[in-house]
């Protein structure tokens, strides 16, 4: 178990360096400086900005001692926002968009999981068609499409939740969480049917049938981990989807989280920010993917014995 | 309910079972009637398809409703009509007073549980038994049907079992209720013939010990004819014969059963069909080992096999699952590189021979698979089929491809209507005398024919073990046949190779392995062939 | 052969090979129908927009501003007085082009690279996988986000990126089919036969893997469409004075509560376009009988 956990983390771990070098010269190949689209700086004011930003030095220079301040956890100053560190604005983004991750993975693992299973018990029947329209539909209607529309629904005509904002007035991360959580509801839900369908036609489901155990204990402790197996393994990546699909939600429900913060800073040039945000993102959606990947090799008890036995 | 006092264990009368099916209704199970007495062995035979394995299902209700149906009919037992009762009612006798074990031992345990969860479950969901009495109760079980260290293996999970031992354990599973029936659908199929032989002696076993009721399923009749009491044999969903064992084997009245029964290999090859002394093929010190990530030594498929055969021989190959047979036969018409070792063709050096030099050699050896389902292209003709390596190695000039297609379809049975079809729309047996035919095309003179018959109905099997005989006499073939069958391979070989972990323990004519096998090995394989009554016969 | 024989084979009917059997199946499935009709009419008024177009594409009307939908303008106008319809379809051509430029960049490098992988395997195509999985694991919206910052936002920018992101599902498709139908024992068969590698991937591999790959295609174009929608939406992808549906969408989205129409109509030619996909693929993958596609 630690054996392989620990290899994974050791392949990782140059991913994550090939990341942080990739992201650092593709912005310095970047047509124009940060402050050049300022509006008439004094050649001595930038100057002195790009001195205390280091910009004067060797690239290399500038490299190596980016990485030292990584090192120490430092992402360094922002460009754009003069006295704030990255580290600041991460730590105020954050956790409003791990909120906001957090409660459409729920709405979405809630909501999908249960259609997907539940479509799973009746195929063909409206039981079925009914959520696999609906999956269809979260599919379709992409969440810059569907958080306007909700808005104008239950913000504007019917007045139900706030439109905007993040825990200012109560109800409004209710639209956010459902709009971000839509897409992924729908994926869950298609998922977790084609798992439960491919292990209800297993024989293994017929020798607990024929056992004389209950529908509900058939379906409770022989299907469902099976069928749930392929959603583990979703998660790594639905998290990594989460976290690019907030940059438009919290743009549309201007919700202060790290998404807006990263828009706002590609459009400004905020290198540092933008730098750091990445590779801050990258970090955790390898540890994320890392996770699921352990956590659905451990449900599998064969894959377990080879990975964690055999050390 | 009137209560309807029998001896019999299990009545069922008149039973008619269908499918809604995309092309209309399909009868699966039509008016069949049948009894099972406590303490006796009801055997029920039948090809694929015959609805054997719908009408057990359909009494247990474990059969889908819809698409299925059960039209008409009842199964009485004791007193109460199992196709009426709730399903509540059914599930408290399913597993509980009846219960099943099926095919195949490795699909039918769920792998995400250890066994000993699976054990207690029957128990603790109709006996209502705590965890730790069940746990008990699960240990005595299995230590009965042989499983060695019970207290440890329980906590194990079913990949970590041998498909044997995986039997084992759903026998344990289904006796530990204690059940006065018993249903066995192919208990015994997918285990090689060692393991089918332990197998069958401790169903027999447990039933004398438990007096229990067994409805025993096969498609095959050797199986059944050493243990059971009774036997039906169906044919497409109707039971076309039934009685006690000693007349249904001994004087079978109805044409289907005179099939079933003659479709049983027995005998050996009447007359040698050896031509010449020099060996065509050579094998000398043949190694094929495979590299492993899991284990630091390879796996050593095939070990120093040496053996030859003569123009003209027919050489039978016999081994169980993996040992090493089919990776032999690949090994020698270099289709696996073997890893050391030497094997000649008509004093050809095959295992040196250049990429090229090999595709033209080719020509000469061919290879037919066990799979009629994969060994055929899914998206070429019959013609395409049987063209292509007439086209390669210009067997035959261009415009006389066609009747050369023809003659070959006729030679293997083919009827010249089908020379545009695909292979999905022929039978399986169909499909292996297409691939038969694919081998023919080069006319070669070796073929490796890789377990031919084992994946058909046990009648389709003995009309294409038939048409190989006939071919290899018209063709003049020298052939290696590979089977697990030694009865298979005693009908078709002038000599019979045993083949266990990769090495071969014996060699000899047929006559001299049956009636003097040296090896023990060879022994246990000999003494597992199953209804050895019926061969002698 | 005689000459009787030669009448013989053309009098025989043909069987019923697998695509045909596939396109009964297709035709039978009314959703996937339905959608291989509604695309196929979205794709020629794509075609001939030019030419059907009610309005020119840069006809403003400042003083007629904002309109509902009417008998001149059936869809509206937005707040420059341009007609809605002509907006969609013009930024339908972009839309629909790079959903499907993309996807054809995917579909090259995917099959190309799964197939090398695959057929090569050893050593190879470990490598060659593994650097897939090791790509796979990074966010890759972000650097989408990245590389529109740094080098501009230009189409073909936009085509290699996002087919850069779409290949590796690709890939692995195709491997893991190559790597099947390798171990398949028809493959073995032309091996004994005695056919060379090329004939082999060309007559026997390559057209059993198709089914797969045009269900994946089929898939992959409504993803790559939604992506390209979303880099619009924030302002990342197409920019004015082209125009696509996501660039619409975003437009729209400004002014919902005054003009909805400038929302819901770009969205709902999306979301259609993206359901016809959808549901195509789908039918496919049942017509082809390609098992455990995307989920």
């Amino acid at each position: 178990m630690i054996r392989f956990v620990v290899v994974r983390i050791f392949q990782a771990l140059p991913v994550i360096l090939a990341v942080i070098t990739a992201t650092f010269f593709l912005i310095r190949m970047a047509p124009g400086g940060p402050f050049d689209s300022e509006k008439a700086v004094m050649p001595e004011v930038k100057a002195a900005l790009e001195a205390q930003y280091k910009l004067d030095r060797p690239i290399l220079d500038q490299y190596f001692s980016y990485l030292a301040d990584l090192g120490e956890g430092d992402f360094g100053p922002s460009f754009k926002y003069p006295g704030r560190s990255v580290n600041e604005l991460i730590a105020a983004g954050m956790p409003v968009t791990a909120e906001l991750g957090f409660y459409a993975l729920i709405f979405a693992v809630i909501v999908g999981g249960l259609s997907g299973v539940i479509a799973s018990l009746h195929p063909n029947t409206w039981r079925d068609h009914l959520p696999m329209t609906f999956a269809m539909i979260g599919i379709c209607v992409p969440s810059f499409l569907l958080g306007p529309s909700l808005m104008l629904l239950f913000g504007v005509h019917l007045d139900w939740f706030p439109v905007s904002g993040w825990g200012d007035i109560p109800g409004d991360k209710v639209l956010p969480s459902i709009t971000l959580g839509a897409a992924y509801a729908a994926y869950v839900s298609r998922l977790s049917r084609a798992g439960m369908l491919e292990v209800l036609s297993q024989d293994y489901i017929r020798t607990a049938r024929a056992k004389g155990l209950s529908e509900w204990r058939v379906i409770t402790q022989h299907a469902l981990r099976g069928g749930l197996m392929p959603l583990v393994a979703f998660l790594g990546p639905a998290f990594a989807g989460l976290l690019s699909g907030s940059f438009v939600v919290e743009t549309i429900f201007q919700v202060p989280g790290l998404g807006r913060f990263y828009v706002q800073a590609a459009f400004n040039r905020d290198y540092t920010m933008i730098l750091g945000t990445t590779i801050f993102l990258s970090t955790l959606i390898v540890i994320f993917n890392l996770m699921s990947d352990v956590l659905a090799a451990w449900m599998n008890p064969r894959l377990r014995s080879e990975l964690f036995n055999y050390d | 309910m009137q209560k309807i006092n029998s001896n019999h264990l299990l009545k069922v009368d008149g039973l008619s079972v269908s499918f809604v099916t995309r092309n209309g209704i399909a009868r699966a199970v039509e008016d069949i009637s049948f009894t099972v007495d406590r303490g006796k062995t009801t055997a029920i035979i039948g090809e694929s398809g015959s609805g054997k394995s719908v009408s057990c299902y359909s009494l247990l209700g474990l059969i889908p409703t819809p698409p299925g149906k059960i039209d008409s009919g009842s199964a009485i037992f004791d007193g109460q009509d199992l196709l009426r009762l709730s399903d509540e009612r059914l599930r408290s006798i399913r597993g509980r007073r009846i219960s099943m074990i099926f095919q195949d031992p490795m699909t039918c345990l769920n792998p995400f549980m250890t066994i000993g969860k699976q054990l207690a479950e029957p128990l603790i969901c109709h006996q209502r038994l705590r965890r730790g009495q069940a746990r008990d109760l699960s240990i005595e079980l299995l230590r009965e049907v042989g499983i060695r260290e019970p207290e440890v293996t329980i906590d194990c999970f079913p990949h970590e079992f041998s498909g044997g031992m995986r039997q084992r354990v759903m026998i344990a599973m289904a006796l530990i209720n204690e059940p006065e029936l018993l249903i066995a659908d192919e208990p015994t199929t997918a285990l090689d013939v060692t393991i089918q032989a332990q197998m069958l002696s401790l169903i027999t076993e447990l039933q004398n010990k438990r007096d229990l009721g067994v409805i025993f399923i096969s498609h095959d009749l050797s199986v059944v004819s050493d243990f059971a009491d009774d036997v039906i044999v169906m044919q497409k969903g109707r039971i076309v014969e039934s009685g006690d064992r000693s007349s249904i084997l001994g004087s079978p009245t109805h044409p289907y059963t005179k099939k079933l029964l003659s479709a049983i290999p027995r005998g050996g090859k009447a007359v040698s069909s050896v031509r010449g002394d020099d060996p065509l093929v050579q094998v000398k010190n043949l190694n094929t080992w495979f590299s492993s990530a899991r284990y630091r030594t390879p796996i050593r498929a095939v070990s120093n096999v040496s053996f030859s055969i003569l123009p003209g021989e027919v050489v039978g190959l016999v081994g169980e699952s993996g040992s090493g047979k089919s990776t032999l036969g690949r090994s020698i018409v270099q289709l696996i590189k073997p890893t050391s070792g030497s094997v000649k063709f008509a004093d050809l050096e095959l295992t040196k021979l250049s990429n090229s030099s090999m595709k033209h050699q080719r020509r000469f050896m061919q290879i037919i698979f066990q799979d009629p389902f994969a060994s055929l292209n899914p998206r070429m003709t019959v013609f395409d089929t049987l063209a292509e390596p007439m086209h390669l190695h210009k067997i035959v000039e261009n415009k006389d491809v066609t009747s050369a297609v023809f003659k070959i379809m006729n030679d293997v049975g083919l009827t010249r209507s089908s020379v545009r079809k695909y292979p999905h729309e022929f039978s399986g047996g169909q499909r292996q005398r297409i691939a038969i035919g694919r081998a023919l095309a080069v006319r070669p003179k070796f073929i490796v024919a890789d377990e031919p018959v084992s994946a058909l109905d046990v009648t389709i099997q003995s009309q294409v073990l038939t048409l190989i005989q006939e071919l290899i006499d018209e063709y003049g073939l020298t052939m290696l046949f590979i089977s697990h069958d030694l009865s298979v391979i005693r009908k078709i070989s002038d000599r019979i190779l045993i083949m266990h972990k990769g090495s071969i323990v014996e060699e000899g004519s047929s006559s001299k392995i049956f009636e003097h096998p040296e090896n023990d090995y060879t022994r246990a394989l000999i003494d597992a062939i199953p209804g050895r009554k019926l061969q002698v016969s | 052969m005689t000459e009787q024989e030669d009448l013989e084979i053309n009098d025989i009917a043909s069987g019923s090979s697998l695509s045909k059997d596939a396109w009964i199946r297709l035709r039978k499935n009314r959703p996937a129908l339905g959608g291989l009709i509604i695309l196929t009419a979205f794709f020629a008024i794509a075609l001939f927009t030019p030419w059907i177009a009610p309005y020119g594409y840069e006809v403003q009307d400042l003083n007629l501003g904002a309109t509902g939908p009417s008998q001149d303008h059936w869809l509206g106008t937005d707040i420059f007085g341009r007609d809605l319809l002509t907006q969609i379809m013009y930024g339908g051509r972009i839309s629909l082009s790079v959903g499907f430029l993309a996807t054809i960049v995917a579909l090259f490098i995917g099959v190309t690279w799964g197939s090398i992988a695959g057929f090569v395997g050893g050593r190879i195509d470990s490598v060659m996988m593994r650097l897939v999985d090791i790509l796979y694991a990074l966010p890759f919206m972000i650097f989408i986000i990245l590389l529109m910052v740094v080098f501009g936002r230009n189409m073909l920018l936009l085509f290699l990126a996002i087919g850069a992101v779409e290949w590796l599902t690709m890939a692995r498709i195709m491997r893991g089919q190559v790597q099947n139908l390798r171990q398949q024992e028809f493959v073995e068969a032309a091996v004994a036969i005695g056919l060379s590698r090329s004939v082999i991937l060309v007559r026997h591999i390559i057209p059993n893997a198709i089914g797969p790959i045009i269900v994946y295609t089929t898939l992959t174009i409504p993803s790559v469409m939604l992506l390209e929608a979303f880099l619009s939406f924030l302002g990342l992808g197409i920019q004015p004075p082209e125009t696509s549906w996501g660039l619409l969408i975003a437009y729209g989205a400004e002014t919902m509560e005054e003009y909805p129409w400038l929302l819901l109509f770009p969205g709902f030619f999306l979301a259609v376009t993206l359901f016809s996909l959808n549901f195509l693929g789908d039918g496919l993958r049942d017509a082809l009988d390609v098992r455990g596609a995307k989920d």
